[in-house]
């Protein structure tokens, strides 16, 4: 059943309406309660296609299903709809201003709906591409703060890895802090690219989504066994940050194990003809990250290697 | 006066290389830093500076700036987004005022923040033209974050009839101001009423406001005739206004001005029918007070800041 989350005017004779798929089983809204939610940067179309696919399957399953399962495709539908990244009306990043106000401005306003409407869950999934410069591997990343609540629950989400990063507080205002600071558990999914859909990407999410919903006694179907991740920490984590100005091309595969000193990729300058960087690994190790967009600035983000991998 | 080249953004092959300059008043000591520009639609506060830049010229040559002192402003570090018209870093659309205190290994604006905060970490007193994501018009203030670190005593120099204290949000913690004064700099936010149009008389304004401060704190020796005449600080914090939202959207006749005093009931707007030009909502204020924050917004949506009042008496 579609619902609607937060509904406000905007100037010229539109509404301004976040949306949620409600979809239940036979013994409707009882039952324990899982949230997708994705579309908070407009830019980030993975989880679009995860939204659909799931709708999908659930909607033509209802009599495996026991408990509530609620899609929310875009918490900024401006944003997807404009192909901006944050609110376009204001250029700013909706996934700081959680958990969101009555007092401020409208979009302190959706973000404080949204919060509500979210409350009572008892786990939301949190859909996130990278943006347009990077290819990611699917992952999750959690704050070391929740850690201790919320690895047990990511090992079943069939990630290719789990970051658990450290706290900083200007990551606050995002919308997984907010909610795990309020209790309820909220996973952040990493994966593919901005703009673009991975498919591969998105099946391996939604499979690891009908295992952790198996896992919580929502989906009763039998579901097969997901790979067990690689966890990993910020210390074991290289970042590759462009020294020159110029066009990155890249000279390693993304999602490969990289040897130490290997070329990830070189920096070149089209007017000289020139390279200006080769970029190498420092490490052995997991190439998770690798810059998709050519044109770089110096300090450009190029690469992230995880280090310590067999 | 001595012009410095603080460090230069490498942008070849599309851009040739940006310098980002300093301008050096006095001596070596690092007693005020001013900062302009960090995004590419603040002219004003580049402008401000500039003008800053002119009168400390003249002022030293004339031997009014004390031994002991040195002034630093920077006009602009946001050329490379100024110059093609877009307020953020046209690459990835960051906010160089959201990376500090920087990372000199990170991505580019952390890197450029990380530049600027190796200059402006250990000065005295700290002062940032800055801007407000929303378009309006404000009464000209002093803000300082409330950090435990402010001393909003000295903000009062400035003689400006408003010294906001503001609660740092998690996202203001990136902030110039606020690692200002982690970094135990005495750090003030001035804000003028325009950002991507000069008003001159509101640069002047600033640039007097400027000029008290430095007076006041012995940082320029002139008669105290001289001194650009001031007013009493009234000192604010986020209780002391009140918020109007939108009801409706539609076109908004705003029919106040930053400044103006307004009784319970008065209109202050009027917003109407795109297509039709009916009323769809009158806009009054719920309190006695002085308007502080007006937009501009010639269309807006529901639930939008409208005004923000500084209100008298019981809210």
């Amino acid at each position: 059943m579609i619902q609607t989350v937060s509904k406000t005017e905007l100037p010229v004779g539109e509404m301004l309406t976040i949306q949620k798929n409600r979809i239940t089983g036979g013994k409707g809204e009882k039952g324990k309660r899982i949230c997708i939610v994705t579309g908070t940067h407009g830019d980030e179309l993975e989880g679009q296609y995860i939204a659909y696919r799931l709708a999908s399957i659930l909607q033509n399953n209802t009599d495996k299903l026991d408990g509530v399962v609620d899609i929310y495709p875009a918490l900024n539908p401006l944003g997807v709809s404009t192909i901006t990244r944050g609110l376009p009306q204001f250029d700013l990043d909706m996934n700081r201003v959680f958990p969101g106000t009555s007092g401020g401005s409208d979009y302190e306003y959706t973000a404080k709906q949204i919060t509500k409407d979210l409350t009572g869950a008892d786990l939301i999934i949190d859909l996130h591409a990278s943006n347009i410069f990077l290819r990611e591997m699917p992952q999750i990343r959690i704050n070391e703060v929740s850690e201790e609540k919320l690895l047990p629950i990511a090992m079943d989400m069939n990630m290719d890895f789990i970051w658990i990063h450290a706290n900083a507080t200007v990551l606050e205002g995002t919308l997984a802090y907010s909610m795990n600071a309020i209790g309820v558990p909220t996973l952040v999914v990493e994966m593919g690219v901005g703009m673009r859909i991975t498919k591969a990407y998105g099946e391996q999410v939604i499979h690891g989504i009908f295992k952790t919903m198996n896992k919580m006694g929502i989906w009763k179907d039998s579901v097969g066994p997901v790979a067990p991740p690689i966890v990993s920490r910020d210390g074991n984590v290289e970042f590759l940050n462009a020294g020159h100005s110029g066009i990155f091309i890249p000279r390693s595969a993304h999602a490969s194990m990289v040897h130490k000193d290997q070329l990830i990729g070189e920096i070149a300058d089209p007017l000289t003809g020139t390279v200006l960087e080769e970029v190498k690994s420092p490490v052995e190790g997991l190439l998770f990250t690798l810059r998709e967009y050519p044109v770089v600035n110096e300090g450009s983000l190029l690469a992230r290697i995880l280090g310590g991998v067999d | 006066m001595k012009r410095e080249t603080l460090f230069r953004f490498n942008c070849r092959p599309y851009r040739q290389e940006i310098p980002i300059y300093g301008y050096r008043f006095g001596g070596t000591e690092k007693t005020l830093a001013i900062m302009g520009s960090t995004r590419g639609d603040e002219y004003q506060q580049m402008y401000v500076c500039a003008l800053l830049v002119k009168r400390l010229k003249k002022l030293e040559s004339e031997g009014r700036i004390p031994d002991g002192v040195g002034i630093l402003i920077i006009p602009c570090a946001g050329q490379f987004s100024m110059n093609v018209g877009k307020r953020f870093w046209p690459m990835d659309n960051t906010d160089i005022n959201r990376m500090f205190p920087g990372y000199s290994g990170g991505e580019t604006t952390q890197r450029v923040a990380a530049a600027l905060f190796e200059t402006l970490k250990g000065y005295k007193y700290g002062i940032q033209m800055a801007s407000f994501y929303l378009a309006g018009d404000f009464l000209p203030h002093v803000r300082i974050m409330d950090t435990g670190y402010q001393d909003p005593k000295q903000g009062e120099a400035f003689g400006l009839p408003y010294l906001m204290i503001r609660a740092p949000r998690s996202y203001d913690t990136t902030t110039l101001n606020y690692n200002w004064q982690l970094w135990e700099t005495e750090a003030y936010s001035l804000y003028t009423n325009a950002t991507d149009t000069i008003d001159e008389g509101s640069a002047y304004d600033a640039t007097d406001a400027i000029i008290r401060f430095l007076y006041s704190h012995d940082l320029i020796q002139i008669d105290e005739a001289d001194v650009p005449l001031g007013s009493p600080t009234k000192v604010l914090t986020r209780a002391d206004l009140v918020n109007i939202h939108t009801k409706k959207g539609g076109i908004m006749r705003r029919l106040c001005m930053p400044g103006m005093d307004v009784e319970p009931g008065d209109e202050l707007a009027q917003i109407l029918d795109p297509y039709t030009a009916e009323l769809r909502e009158s806009i009054v204020s719920p309190v006695r007070g002085k308007v502080f924050f007006a937009r501009k917004g010639q269309i807006m949506a529901e639930h939008e800041v409208a005004f923000r009042i500084i209100a008298e008496g019981e809210k």
